[in-house]
């Protein structure tokens, strides 16, 4: 009996052992570079913590079962139009969409929320143009769903504008637009639409009070790092980068004074995301691809200026 | 398990008439107008929106008691308006409005543990008093050409004489509204002028004192504007010019689809659905705008606070009947049609298409820097303030049963006192002090042993 117990707690222990080494053979730091040389990583984490404070601490009323539809149906979407396509699947971007959307688009549908998933990353596979697709996907979902029906909304307010979440949102998401190499988008964005915020204050005499209360509207804060700034769909060069950022804060500024709806960039980015094509064209620059894509050997003579051949999965 | 079988009893709407009592000075979303340097306070105000597509209706009331002729009311609007956009309605109609979708108590009794059961049955509502606004201005119309001022429509509407003014620039109407005998919040003139290059104009009402005294009756009737516009929106700016503190306002909101909330403030939720003691009931126009205080403190001491939102078609528990189809037409809910009223309790299939929402804000020109915006979303979602009230047994109980019983109780109270505490940021002595002057909802007195689970005593004492 002794006997018994002292073996199993040998074989216990060569087991323990076995596993041990198993994981000192990973190079943990190697793990650790891979987690954070992609900038996904960091967007995930970013989001994922704003759900989490969207359903705790702003109760918003998320149920889970949406923000799992919502998952469900983005990484699922991806999966068919990899397969499709014959691209490899990976489910990092479906699941930044996925997040996105669970942020900004509020319903209480169920199906609503899985539509918004096939929208979004469908419309990666169908709109495309010179092999990158045209909108972001949650934007173009957002937009279409809350265009078509009324149960499904964006609440601008849902965030408020507390000091402190604006310091949080800028300290998160200059962190995770620097790695994603958009921060330029992002500041470009928020610096023109606070010009014309201020500008605006300016001209009808009210307090400054007024626009540093527009501009710390948490909505907007997260649009202008977590939206605006996807790479993939964002103008190649920095130039193109800051003139299209410009662009979308002043039709965003248009709508939502003159028209006055109050999610104006949300549409403003959808309204101009065909125009992405021209900036690429006047101000050519390689494509951003994610570290774990490796972007086609093209040596100059081959590429015609102002076109990009290569066509790697977004 | 306590056998509580379900008994309510609503006091509805006490709370909102307290709050008013208990709030600083404020202002309508516009200003008064003192031709006297006296000092002039409204308490709250409220204000309800209609509004399906572009398509609006406003009605206003305000709580101000007080001369008739020393007062005047300006408004910024969208849009001209003229006649037969205005409409004087009936004073009942807000507050009718205010006390269905007022903070509610819900009462529950335990039935007798010895004698699982015995109950009774009653409801009991409680109604509110109600104030009236009083508003004037003075006669003197000349030279306004000249100060780039343009009297746009000039009427009399009701007890009301309205003008509907646009200016060129706010020093111009500034110093009509002077040399008219008003009296100008100092600092009014950079809100106006933000509001004239807006493209606003400027809503002025008086009360006409011979039209007055024919519509008789003590109160001024609330003043219903209609006007189609793309901006839904509050202007409270002119409000918080002058103001001392904080001021409150009700916003009641009834569109075709759903909630309405703020789009440029957050809008939070009232804590609901909470164990209270029993002695709130008769406390509860102090309890409720304590918590109601709290709730805003914790936000930074302003904020918007959904306190109803509820498909018009019925309610439950019911603080009031819902509006008739003829008051929701009042209120200018154009759409609702036939005059199938539902009555309390009614079922939810005689689909009206209205959908309330009740906002209560609490601003002041610090955290409120801009003008209320609102949407309205597609949320069905029904929430109320609903505050319940366990009422224990008191006859008189002959069983083992029953000092179980009574524990039980006494560690529910401990409960809900607890949550009272949180909610109010009162002190647990200090409420402890108000049960035992109220007199209601006091601790057992547990005599006798008793076993402390419910199989204690369901075989007796195994040693007897």
């Amino acid at each position: 009996m002794v006997s018994l117990i002292e073996e199993q707690g040998q074989a216990a222990q060569r087991e323990t052992r076995g596993v041990m080494t198993m994981f000192t053979r990973l190079n943990s730091n190697k793990i650790l570079t891979t987690l954070f040389r992609d900038p996904r990583h960091f967007q995930i984490t970013a989001l994922s913590t704003l759900v989490m404070m969207g359903t705790f601490y702003y109760a918003f009323g998320l149920p889970l079962w949406h923000v799992l539809a919502c998952v469900g149906s983005t990484v699922g979407t991806q999966f068919v139009g990899d397969k499709i396509t014959g691209r490899k699947f990976d489910a990092r971007s479906p699941m930044i969409s996925a997040l996105s959307l669970t942020l900004l688009l509020r319903t209480g549908s169920i199906w609503l929320s899985l539509a918004a998933g096939i929208i979004a990353i469908g419309s990666k596979y169908v709109v495309r143009w010179r092999g990158k697709h045209i909108f972001n996907p949650a934007n173009v979902a957002l937009v279409i769903l809350a265009l078509l029906f009324d149960s499904a909304w964006v609440s601008p307010g849902q965030w408020g504008a507390a000091p402190w979440l604006a310091i949080a949102l800028f300290g998160i998401g200059g962190i995770v637009t620097k790695k994603a190499s958009r921060w330029d988008v992002s500041l470009a964005f928020l610096g023109s639409y606070a010009a014309l915020i201020f500008g605006r204050a300016i001209w009808l005499g009210d307090p400054f009070a007024i626009p540093v209360h527009q501009m710390q509207s948490g909505a907007l804060l997260i649009f202008a790092f977590f939206m605006i700034s996807d790479p993939k769909t964002t103008p190649n060069a920095r130039v193109g980068r800051l003139l299209y950022a410009a662009l979308v804060a002043t039709i965003g500024f248009t709508i939502q004074f003159a028209f006055y709806k109050s999610a104006g960039v949300i549409i403003a980015l959808v309204l101009t995301a065909p125009l992405v094509p021209f900036f690429d064209y006047f101000f050519p620059a390689s494509r951003y691809y994610w570290p774990n894509q490796t972007p086609p050997r093209v040596t100059p003579d081959t590429q015609p200026k102002g076109v990009s051949h290569d066509t790697v999965q977004a | 398990m306590i056998p509580s079988k379900l008994k309510l009893a609503l006091t509805g709407g006490i709370a909102l008439s307290m709050l008013a009592v208990a709030a600083p000075a404020s202002a309508f979303c516009g200003f008064y107008v003192a031709k006297a340097d006296t000092e002039l306070f409204n308490e709250s105000s409220k204000v309800a929106i209609v509004r399906d597509g572009d398509r609006t209706v406003i009605t206003m009331a305000n709580d101000y008691e007080g001369d008739p002729t020393e007062f005047a009311m300006v408004i910024p609007v969208p849009t001209v308006i003229t006649k037969n956009q205005v409409h004087v309605s009936d004073v009942s109609l807000l507050d009718h409005l205010d006390a269905y979708t007022a903070p509610r108590l819900v009462e529950y009794h335990d039935s007798n543990p010895c004698a699982p059961e015995m109950m009774e049955d009653e409801i009991v509502v409680t109604a509110r008093g109600q104030q009236a606004p009083v508003l004037a201005m003075s006669k003197n119309m000349e030279s306004a050409a000249d100060l780039g001022v343009t009297i746009e429509e000039t009427f009399t509407v009701g007890e009301y004489d309205i003008l509907v003014l646009s200016a060129r620039e706010s020093s111009g109407l500034q110093t009509w509204l002077t040399t008219n005998g008003y009296k100008i919040p100092t600092g009014a003139d950079r809100v106006l002028d933000s509001y004239i290059k807006q493209d606003m104009k400027f809503f002025v009402a008086k009360v006409n004192l011979d039209e007055k005294a024919k519509a008789g009756g003590e109160m001024l009737r609330p003043i219903a504007v209609a006007f189609e516009s793309p901006k839904f929106m509050l202007p409270i700016r002119l409000g918080t010019v002058n103001s001392k503190g904080s001021q409150d306002l009700f916003v009641y909101a009834l569109t075709r689809n759903g909630r309405v909330e703020t789009t440029n403030y957050r809008t939070t939720k009232i804590p609901t659905d909470v164990n209270l003691p029993e002695f709130v009931e008769g406390d509860f126009a102090n309890v409720y705008p304590a918590m109601f205080s709290k709730a805003i403190d914790r936000q930074g001491g302003s904020g918007v606070v959904m306190e109803y939102a509820w498909d018009m078609n019925w309610c439950d528990p019911c603080a009031a009947d819902p509006l008739s189809v003829a008051q929701l037409k009042e209120l200018g809910a154009f759409w609702v049609g036939g005059n199938g009223d539902m009555q309390r309790g009614g079922g939810k299939g005689m689909a009206r298409d209205v959908y309330v929402t009740r906002l209560h804000v609490r601003y002041d020109a610090e955290s409120f820097p801009e003008d209320l915006k609102f949407q309205a979303t597609g949320n069905r979602q029904n929430f109320q303030a609903r505050y319940v009230m366990q009422k224990a047994f008191d006859g008189s109980m002959e069983c083992k049963a029953a000092n179980r019983y009574k524990k039980e109780v006494n560690k529910r109270q401990d409960k809900e006192i607890a949550t009272l505490a949180n909610l109010t940021g009162w002190d647990k002595s200090e409420i402890r002090e108000k049960i035992k002057v109220s007199g209601v909802g006091m601790k057992f007195d547990v005599d006798g042993p008793s076993g402390d689970n419910w199989w204690s005593d369901m075989w007796g004492d195994k040693d007897e």
